[in-house]
């Protein structure tokens, strides 16, 4: 299968080893990853902060980007969800019959990591070796937006010498809210507080979740806390094997 | 008598000069005993919510149901109303139409002054709360006595509700006993602070108002259009006290609150006790039509509200948020309202669905509702519980890009011009790869082990509780490009 990888702009900028783990896992399972460079921000940021207008030409963008791929993959949850729940209310409302149409060919086939290994290529054992006490943290959009489920469940533990901690109230947010975090920074962080010291009483020396940007909220407390706790995408974590230890 | 026709946003007298939530906010997550209570009582609300509604096989379809009956009712309205109205007075009552919360209260005050007595009991009510009719009375030499417990809580403690079903959830037991001790003159000597005796010592207070009221204020959950009822949904049974003891009954409902027939009310009771109290079934329904000789009031009024409904009614995305019954679940379930307890919201409505529903209804012009578009993370955990369907992360990001086009035109906005950058930065691939660069060489001056621990406002919001990671030497793309190649 001809996948093209969205990478997503947060993930390229600042945690570009996700994309590279994304490339590493799918290739091993024997298919074509591309990156289209023409690819740069969905636009999500913008929408949700009220600036629909300028979201327009960058969905434009990615969706130009991404034609005539199989399968479009990203290891955001949260962006995935922009293009296929909000994508298609974008273009109707910008009156643009030509992105109404790209949307409703790409929107379909673009996928989050973990829904795409689960439901898509009806893979749960990725060939991962990771031997550490791990949590997952189910992001609000990948809970409530795509509803994956179990799907990162089930790949973690596959993971050969993987000690998965469940985590308590785990389905609450993480406070991040993409600006909510910095408009209203003190809810923000107090939600935040709460998140981290569930993530602390289950003594994972890792939590990962499949959005870089709750994982860089969260993260951003816990190392502020000294905490000892890293954090990873569910991706790195099923690009890891023996070899590469 | 007017029609039912809607005036634009009018104001919430009580709520006036409310700041902005993020002050508000950041005000009550700073109250630790405040948190504390929220944590503990939304906490247990939601896991027996959880329960309430995982008993029912087709929760989903009841939920579908009730969407599809609102939906249908607010695209007839007109029709509904005028049929309501028409059989509320064939069955002895009179209809008073209100634009807004000004005409609502004077033909309020008007009813009790010509009822011949200045003291009323109260039901509790959502809109009466919205057009703050207490105050307004108050200002008329009307005293009101809230005779819902909790209502009562907040009226002797000269507070505001911070909760639609449970408006004293902000204060927990011991702060309920001082209360009644001070403001209480009833109040028995020796109150504990154990729920029986509170409740026993506000009956005590209450009982007394019952029997010698003149007049009877309620809201409604639902008035059904086809015989002109009314339905008050409620625990205590003291709604049905003062709807059934007063000489005169006065019931002040939103125009939204209409249903068809009695076949839909069936839907709403079933949807409405589980989503906000967890139970099957609520203790009280009580549900009256006009007025029968000897038994009950002798007068019944029905004001019917607008109040900034049908501006809401006329924004096609905002419009959901009229199906609203008032249940609460999406308050219990929100990271937000969690922490911050309903004050912060500026209006009888907070929570998620307040978030929404004050802009529709006073529209976004003062700060404080500018700012309830964005008081959420957009976690969706609001419209996952809702047992009408309503959307509200859709309605929010909506309300967003209203406020944020209200201002285009006005005022230099820093935030504008950041956004107006960075999204021409972000739609080309080029620009990006050297703002990446760019972010890099910036991250090197200010991180240290990886980690950035301060920022310039306004990313200081960030940094002030957590770090930021240093942006990488190489980003995705220029990796790929390395080592795979531009294809």
């Amino acid at each position: 299968m001809r996948v093209g990888l969205f990478v997503t702009c947060l993930t390229d900028t600042l945690f570009p080893g996700t994309g590279r783990a994304v490339v590493t896992v799918l290739e091993r399972l024997g298919h074509q990853v591309d990156f289209p460079a023409a690819q740069a921000c969905c636009g999500q940021m913008h929408f949700n902060t009220g600036y629909r207008r300028e979201a327009v030409p960058m969905a434009r963008g990615m969706v130009a980007a991404f034609a005539g791929y199989d399968a479009v993959v990203s290891p955001s949850a949260s962006c995935v969800s922009m293009v296929r729940e909000y994508y298609p209310a974008l273009a109707g409302e910008a009156g643009d019959g030509a992105l109404a149409r790209a949307v409703a060919e790409i929107a379909p086939r673009t996928w989050e990591v973990s829904e795409f290994l689960t439901g898509v290529l009806g893979v749960t054992d990725v060939g991962a070796y990771f031997p550490h006490r791990v949590t997952y943290h189910p992001s609000c959009h990948s809970l409530r937006m795509l509803a994956v489920g179990d799907a990162p469940l089930r790949l973690l533990r596959a993971v050969r010498g993987l000690d998965l901690a469940d985590l308590p109230d785990a389905e609450s947010c993480c406070g991040f809210g993409g600006t909510f975090a910095v408009k209203n920074p003190d809810v923000s962080a107090a939600i935040c507080a709460d998140k981290v010291a569930a993530i602390r009483q289950t003594g994972a020396q890792v939590v990962c979740a499949a959005d870089n940007s709750c994982l860089m909220h969260i993260g951003g407390a816990l190392t502020r806390q000294r905490s000892g706790v890293a954090t990873m995408h569910l991706a790195e974590i099923l690009a890891r094997t023996e070899e590469a230890r | 008598m007017s029609t039912p026709v809607g005036g634009p946003h009018p104001a919430m007298p009580t709520y006036l000069g409310m700041p902005a939530f993020p002050a508000a906010a950041a005000v009550a997550v700073a109250d630790s005993q405040l948190r504390a209570n929220l944590a503990h009582a939304t906490r247990t609300i939601r896991a027996k919510r959880a329960g309430a509604v995982a008993e029912l096989g087709d929760w989903e379809e009841l939920r579908a149901a009730g969407k599809a009956i609102k939906d249908h009712t607010l695209a007839h309205l007109d029709h509904y109303l005028l049929r309501l109205e028409e059989n509320v007075t064939r069955a002895g009552g009179r209809v008073h139409w209100a634009q807004d919360a000004t005409e609502a209260n004077a033909i309020v005050a008007g009813l009790v002054r010509a009822a011949g007595t200045d003291r009323v009991v109260k039901v509790k009510s959502m809109a009466t709360q919205e057009i703050g009719l207490n105050e307004a009375l108050a200002a008329e030499g009307i005293t009101v006595l809230e005779t819902d417990l909790a209502e009562l809580i907040v009226q002797l403690g000269h507070d505001r509700p911070s909760h639609i079903l449970v408006p004293a959830i902000h204060k927990n037991r011991a702060e309920i006993r001082e209360i009644f001790l001070r403001e209480m003159p009833d109040a028995p000597e020796g109150l504990t602070d154990d729920p029986r005796a509170l409740a026993a010592a506000a009956r005590a207070h209450l009982r007394q108002a019952f029997l010698s009221a003149q007049v009877g204020i309620s809201g409604a959950n639902f008035a059904i259009a086809e015989t002109g009822s009314l339905v008050v949904v409620e625990s205590e049974g003291n709604g049905r006290m003062c709807v059934t003891l007063p000489e005169t009954l006065i019931s002040v409902v939103g125009i939204e609150k209409v249903l068809p027939s009695w076949r839909d009310l069936e839907v709403f009771l079933a949807l409405l006790p589980r989503s906000s109290t967890a139970e099957r079934m609520n203790p009280y329904t009580s549900i009256w039509t006009g007025v029968t000789p000897g038994d009950g009031p002798r007068e019944f009024h029905l004001v019917l509200v607008d109040n900034g409904r049908t501006s809401a009614l006329a924004d096609g995305t905002g419009r959901q948020a009229l199906r609203c019954i008032r249940c609460s679940a999406c308050l219990n379930v929100c990271p937000v309202y969690e922490r911050t307890g309903g004050h912060a919201y500026g209006s009888p409505y907070p929570g998620p669905i307040g978030a929404i529903i004050s802009p529709l209804l006073r529209g976004i012009g003062s700060p404080a509702d500018a700012s309830l578009p964005f008081a959420s993370t957009l976690c969706g955990a609001c419209y996952q519980v809702c047992p009408v369907a309503i959307n509200i992360p859709e309605a929010l990001v909506h309300l967003r890009a209203k406020v944020v086009d209200a201002k285009r035109e006005k005022i230099i906005s820093p935030e504008r011009t950041m956004f107006g950058v960075s999204g021409r930065v972000l739609r080309s691939p080029r620009l990006l790869a050297g703002a990446q660069h760019g972010a890099w060489l910036g991250g090197r001056l200010v991180a240290r082990s990886g980690r950035i621990r301060r920022l310039p406002r306004p990313l200081s919001a960030w940094t002030d509780t957590r770090d930021a990671p240093a942006p990488p030497r190489e980003s995705f793309r220029a990796w790929w490009a390395r080592t795979r190649g531009t294809r």
